[in-house]
């Protein structure tokens, strides 16, 4: 047992390292690194809970310690009888009582926090010219994609968030499907996306993503949706007011035509091909069948979780299945005449798209 | 039937098994069939962990994955750490309290029948067209668009074998009220007698629950019933309510006779009498009936809205504290001990410390805000491996070795035993404790794949790494059954020296009329006391020597089950519209179930008498099989 008592030291000291080796994780997607009024918060309650139950670990580990190396039979001997102990009014009361104020203590910040992280009731107010003082976000969930409508600003995009840092931001949240549940860990904590009513909470985001190392904060769906849950990432891009209100100013101009000769092939093939389930322009409301392409240029990733090249857009574009298992986007087959896009296709396709974007 | 020992063929054996309403028995087809499915969900979760190795690795495709966390999450659950519960229930808690046999020999066979044909009937879903693939929880959104039959499986396997939960659990609630030795109150029953009680209460009222989510979702897929169908005006948050309201209680009525098993223990190897019995107990039903009011801590990100978050964020708060009168008491009771490291009881001392790890992150994520960082992230998946693998399963091993002598006359060799141990307990802490960590960088649950980008990798490798070490403590354990059985050293009634409860009075394994005679307890620890009174004969008796009658065995149990897997595949197939025999195979199996209902209810079935003669020549000859 000794030898064991030793074996656990060595890999509790291992496993402590491991952990302060490793940091925290990465800053676009964990929650110990918060970049928000909300996982400040989330933050702060972890870091509490986290003392108190460190007390308790203490007081139990010293008690177990001790009586588990105390009271080993090599040194009580083989034949001794311990006394037949009934128990002890006092002590019972004292570990009822300490534990009923460890957790007053933290009663108290959860409820305070769960009402405080609810409170929508600022979202419908107005401004003096009659506009919304916040911006409020319609998220959809859908297989497996995220649309994200602005109803105020009459502009729709998918994929990729585009928010105003230092201000709250309200979403409200729905399924086109099946239940969902929309979650930026180093912004805030998830809440679902169900199928029969909308979700409504409000997000702060305190850094412009532009800061961080990858250019976006990491948004995951974090409940089971099917094959491809694993694969329903989405990303957020913070910026600026002044420069959020840029990008929707953009984001209301009717899309540019495509200018050389490859993407112009492409946008005729896209028009003949794509253009029934994905719009070009931003302009619009909710109910995409397939995501809204205006930004697709600008995006940090294709199909949401690969690399944004032209190479990952071409294999994706020939067979959406092997990338993202049950999507529904059809086969391209069925949209070309029966036939797989050619290479010279899937090349003007992607120098088209590739070519669509509202920044500068 | 002869009270003469007599060799038996294999047939005959397995005859004798499938037709015996004897509790001990039944006790050893659930640890059988139980520790079947444990390798088989043991086997399911390694493929998991070869997945999530590596980053972006594809051994498994995304449904597959899928499939394979469904058939984890409820295999583990229902088919073996429950059974393997129920098992220990079976051979241990009519001993300890002193009775006969169960309150209804037959129906604990039918319980058992009933949930082996549910097992197999769930599990043959891989063979036949995809396992379920919605989660062990199974929300209906994403089950009713479900393809195939996997969900079927699941629903139809799950009613069968919680039928057979049920049943155990008003069997063992007739028993413990009803059965009990002259002498045995309530508040002299053992602690496992006592967590199997409350544990049964609360089968009693957790099922049912399950039991409508199911029949609601039977019947939205194969009957067009709109429940759960948002489109139609359903609504799917219902199926998560109903789900919890049993989901809940569900981790209580595994964690009781876990907490049941190590108070054994405790009191047994340290030599002592529980600290504070009496706190004890009543920590056991405040936690059982708290258990009723925290379901939606669950739901904490469905939208219930901050009112019920808060509320069931306090109400969840609250069973901290009967826990934690637990872990201390048990602390109190090791305390001043003369404490004996067997491998029952280095299980349930390391149990304390991973128990509590498991129980402090439970407070965390009660905190409502908080959880809606933790909720379905990996901290999740960390926490509630925490207390079912730290606390039920390290109770299952623990209990094995403890009550292995008294179901099969033989001791588990004690060396393996620890090697075992250190296995199992290192690649426990090994795998989940870091995922803590992952759930906390933004790692997801139920991800079939993540990207090398995410900072996921070395912990996910380290997690992996843990689970190997895991395998190698069962393969030890399955050595060591092996190698014990084949060995049949026999021992005596009481071979761990120290045993305080009435099964450490009876021959190991007991005869099939369990004590001759019933005896008297004259306290808590009871046969301890006699043991310190200095008693020879082990036991004071409350009656003379005299006839027993014994029920006769059945194979009407196994029919009617078997009936009843037979129409399930029946009922799975009539909706396909295309196989015209489904409806017959369907009318056959509903045929066989009521036809041998009908038998069993018009056939007298009076049961046989023991003599007393027969019974003095059994103890003369010291045989104790009974056969």
């Amino acid at each position: 047992m000794m030898k064991g008592i030793k074996k656990w030291r060595l890999f509790a000291l291992m496993t402590t390292l491991l952990v302060f080796l490793a940091g925290c994780g990465r800053e676009e997607i964990s929650t110990l690194i918060p970049a928000g009024k909300v996982a400040q918060d989330q933050f702060n309650l972890l870091i509490l809970s986290s003392v108190v139950m460190l007390f308790v670990i203490i007081v139990v580990s010293i008690i177990f310690v001790l009586a588990i190396v105390k009271f080993r039979r090599s040194k009580m001997g083989e034949d001794m009888i311990p006394e037949q102990v009934e128990g002890s009014a006092r002590l019972e009361f004292l570990w009822t009582a300490v534990p009923i104020v460890l957790l007053l203590i933290l009663a108290v910040p959860t409820v305070y926090s769960t009402f405080d992280l609810a409170d929508v009731s600022t979202m419908d107010v107005q401004t003096e010219d009659g506009n919304s003082s916040h911006l409020t976000v319609n998220v959809t969930g859908k297989l497996y994609w995220w649309e994200f409508e602005y109803p105020e600003q009459g502009i729709v995009t998918a994929q990729e968030l585009v928010v105003p840092t230092d201000e709250r931001v309200y979403f409200n949240l729905i399924s086109a499907d099946i239940k969902h549940s929309f979650w930026i860990p180093s912004i805030g904590g998830k809440l679902d996306v169900n199928p029969e009513n909308v979700n409504t909470f409000y997000l702060e985001f305190d850094q412009e993503s532009s800061e961080l190392e990858d250019g976006v904060f990491y948004g995951k769906c974090a409940e089971l949706c099917g094959p491809s849950h694993a694969l329903m990432d989405f990303k957020v891009k913070s910026v600026d007011r002044e420069e959020f209100d840029q990008w929707v100013t953009a984001m209301q101009e009717e899309p540019t035509p495509a200018e050389d000769a490859v993407a112009q092939e492409g946008q005729e093939l896209f028009e003949q091909s794509c253009i029934a389930c994905h719009a070009t322009s931003g302009v619009g409301g909710t109910g995409g069948v397939g995501p809204n392409l205006a930004t697709f240029g600008d995006r940090n990733r294709i199909a949401g979780y690969l690399e944004h090249d032209e190479e990952n857009l071409k294999n994706w574009i020939a067979d959406p299945q092997e990338y993202k298992p049950g999507n529904l986007m059809p086969d391209p087959e069925s949209l070309n005449d029966g036939e797989p896009f050619t290479e010279q296709q899937l090349d003007s396709l992607a120098a088209y798209l590739m070519g669509l974007t509202v920044e500068e | 039937m002869s009270s003469i020992a007599q060799k038996k063929g294999f047939g005959a054996t397995i005859w004798d098994f499938m037709t015996t309403v004897d509790h001990k028995k039944i006790a050893i087809l659930y640890l059988i069939s139980g520790g079947f499915f444990f390798l088989v969900g043991g086997l399911e979760a390694m493929l998991i962990r070869v997945q999530l190795a590596t980053a972006g690795n594809d051994f498994l495709s995304a449904g597959t994955y899928n499939e394979i966390i469904t058939m984890h999450g409820t295999t583990m659950i229902f088919l073996a750490a429950m059974p393997i519960l129920l098992a220990f229930m079976n051979a241990i808690m009519p001993l300890q309290i002193g009775a006969r046999d169960v309150a209804f020999p037959f129906l604990n066979s039918l319980g058992f029948w009933l949930f082996f044909f549910g097992g197999i009937f769930l599990n043959l879903s891989w063979f036949m067209g995809g396992a379920p693939d919605a989660g062990w929880t199974n929300y209906a959104s994403l089950a009713l668009a479900s393809e195939g039959h996997g969900i079927d499986f699941y629903s139809l396997g799950l009613t069968i074998s919680g039928f057979g939960t049920l049943i155990a659990g008003i069997n063992f609630l007739v028993t413990i009220i009803n059965m009990r030795a002259p002498g045995m109150t309530y508040m002299r029953m053992p602690l496992f007698t006592w967590t199997t009680f409350v544990a049964s209460a609360l089968i009693l009222l957790a099922f049912p629950p399950l039991t409508v989510g199911l029949f609601f979702m039977v019947f939205d897929r194969m009957f067009g019933a709109s429940f759960f169908a948002v489109e139609m005006g359903g609504n799917t948050i219902i199926w998560e309510h109903l789900f919890w309201i049993f989901g809940h209680p569900e981790v209580y009525i595994l964690i009781l006779p876990a907490f049941g098993i190590f108070s054994e223990i405790f009191a047994i190897f340290s030599r002592k009498r529980l600290f504070g019995y009496t706190a004890l107990v009543f920590a056991t039903i405040l936690i059982g009936f708290y258990g009723f009011m925290v379901w939606a801590h669950h739901m904490f990100t469905v939208g219930l809205g901050p009112t019920a978050n808060a509320v069931f964020a306090l109400a969840t708060m609250i069973i901290a504290v009967p826990t934690g009168i637990k872990i201390f008491n048990w602390l109190l009771t090791i305390w001043g001990g003369n404490i004996s490291f067997t491998t029952p009881m280095i299980y349930a001392v390391a149990f304390i410390p991973s128990f509590v790890a498991g129980g402090v992150t439970g407070v965390m994520q009660a905190i409502a805000p908080l959880d809606y960082q933790l909720h379905d992230s990996y901290f999740i998946v960390a926490h509630f491996h925490y207390v079912i693998v730290g606390g039920v399963v390290l109770a299952i091993l623990a209990g094995t070795h403890l009550y292995w002598p008294k179901m099969f006359g033989t001791m588990l060799s004690e060396k393996l035993g620890k090697w075992t141990f250190w296995f199992f307990f290192i690649g426990f802490h090994l795998t989940f404790f870091i995922q803590h960590f992952l759930g906390l960088m933004g790692m997801p649950r139920r991800v079939y794949t993540f990207g090398a980008d995410q900072g996921w990798d070395l912990f996910n490798a380290i997690s992996s790494a843990g689970a190997v070490l895991m395998a190698i403590g069962v393969i030890i354990l399955l050595v060591n059954v092996v190698m014990t059985s084949i060995k049949n050293e026999r021992v005596g009634n009481d071979p761990w020296g120290d045993g305080r409860t009435l099964e450490w009075a009876i021959a190991s394994p007991p005869p099939f009329y369990n004590f001759a005679q019933t005896p008297l307890v004259r306290g808590l620890d009871t046969f301890w006391i006699e043991k310190m009174d200095g008693n020879k004969k082990g036991m004071i008796y409350a009656e003379p020597l005299g006839d027993i009658h014994m029920p006769n065995g059945s194979i009407i149990p196994f029919v009617i089950s078997l009936g009843m897997f037979i129409a399930s595949f029946g009922a799975l197939y009539f909706l396909d519209g295309d196989k015209p025999w489904a409806l017959a195979v369907l009318i056959i199996g509903l045929v066989i179930t009521f036809g041998s209902m009908l038998v069993r209810s018009l056939k007298d079935d009076l049961g046989f008498h023991i003599t007393k003669a027969e019974l003095l020549e059994d103890a003369k000859g010291g045989n104790t099989d009974g056969h």
